[in-house]
């Protein structure tokens, strides 16, 4: 296992666009295990996608169980993943590891369907909501070639909905 | 040596104001750090961090040009210059209601004393002149921890200003 080394933002590599997933083995395993070890070393990443670290490869890991009290699935690994069905909109601060010192907001489903394989091959669907769908869109646009600052909405935009007190 | 300055500038809102003296700190080798420029009650306002080699005199002179053609207001402030440290946002505070005289002091008054430290405010006034609002949005670190920004908020809702509409929310910043 190593922690590899992640792309950063204006590397233009970022923007290729990553190739599906064919061959489920050992060489994939290795990938996907240098990939976590990688997300775990940042700090507090809840995904990575491949392309972060110059593999262009769909090829997905995400955790959101640091977040207590959430619907979430836990430590994913989604190849080839695909979004079926987008459901409502929400504002959310986004940060990246590929892009240091700087987090903005964007607008992304609260409610999606997925469909991925695991590390076998196997094909799963998933429904996710809010943090977790969150992050799948952002590693989702990582696989597309796009960043979150290609997505930004204005930091002084009023679009959160908040807790109403009295 | 390079050195950091801030600039900052009023003058009537017209036309071409940012390209004309950012084209001028240009073509004076200087570069840019961290901006906020607005549109205030019909006057442009810019806060820029600029970075030169050139003397406060010298930055002053070559900016002279632009200043006069547009008439504004510079002022210089040699400062430090901090970039790729930003300190991150915890909380996000919206506060609405009829304006009336006070409303800014007291409620950051409030939260000064429950540990705001305030990174962003924004201000704006609604309405009609007969019946303005008051709209006013903050982010900042919560030192000590939301819940005695929460508690503070409340009571000052419950002793002070009852009409006042305050909104709280953390900002979770996910990064992946
Ligand atoms: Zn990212």
């Amino acid at each position: 296992m190593a922690i590899l080394n992640i792309l950063t933002y204006p590397d233009v590599r970022l923007k290729n666009i990553a190739a599906p997933v064919t061959e489920f083995d050992d060489r994939l395993r290795i990938i996907i295990a240098d990939l976590e070890e990688t997300m775990r070393a940042g700090h507090g990443s809840v995904g990575i996608a491949a392309p972060q670290v110059g593999i262009f490869e769909q090829i997905v890991i995400i955790d959101v169980s640091a977040k207590p009290k959430i619907k979430q699935h836990g430590r994913l690994v989604l190849i080839n993943p695909e979004i079926t069905k987008w459901e409502g909109f929400k504002v959310g601060r986004e940060g990246c590891m590929s892009v240091p010192d700087y987090t903005g907001n964007v607008i992304r489903a609260h409610s999606i369907q997925l469909v991925a394989q695991d590390e076998y091959g196997e094909q799963h669907e998933y429904e996710m909501d809010d943090y977790e769908a969150r992050v799948v869109q952002h590693e989702v646009d990582h696989l597309d070639g796009m960043l979150f600052i290609d997505r930004l909405v204005s930091r002084r935009h009023d679009l959160f909905k908040r807790k109403v007190y009295k | 040596m390079s050195h950091w300055f801030m600039l900052t500038l009023v003058g009537k809102d017209q036309q071409g104001i940012v390209a004309q003296v950012t084209t001028a700190l240009y073509e004076g080798k200087c570069n840019l750090g961290e901006a906020s420029m607005l549109r205030l009650g019909g006057n442009f306002t810019m806060m820029l961090m600029v970075n030169c080699t050139l003397s406060i005199e010298a930055l002053e002179q070559l900016l002279q040009p632009v200043i006069t053609k547009l008439q504004l207001h510079l002022h210089l402030t040699p400062i430090e210059g901090q970039l790729h440290h930003h300190i991150e946002p915890e909380v996000r505070i919206s506060v609405h209601g009829a304006d009336r005289a006070g409303i800014v002091a007291q409620v950051t008054s409030v939260l000064a004393e429950a540990g705001l430290n305030i990174l962003d405010l924004e201000s704006d006034v609604g309405g009609s002149a007969k019946e303005p609002f008051y709209i006013m949005h903050i982010e900042g670190i919560a030192t000590l921890g939301i819940k005695v920004l929460e508690d503070a908020l409340q009571q000052l809702l419950t002793t002070q200003q009852p009409d006042l509409k305050v909104q709280l929310e953390p900002i979770e910043i996910l990064v992946m």
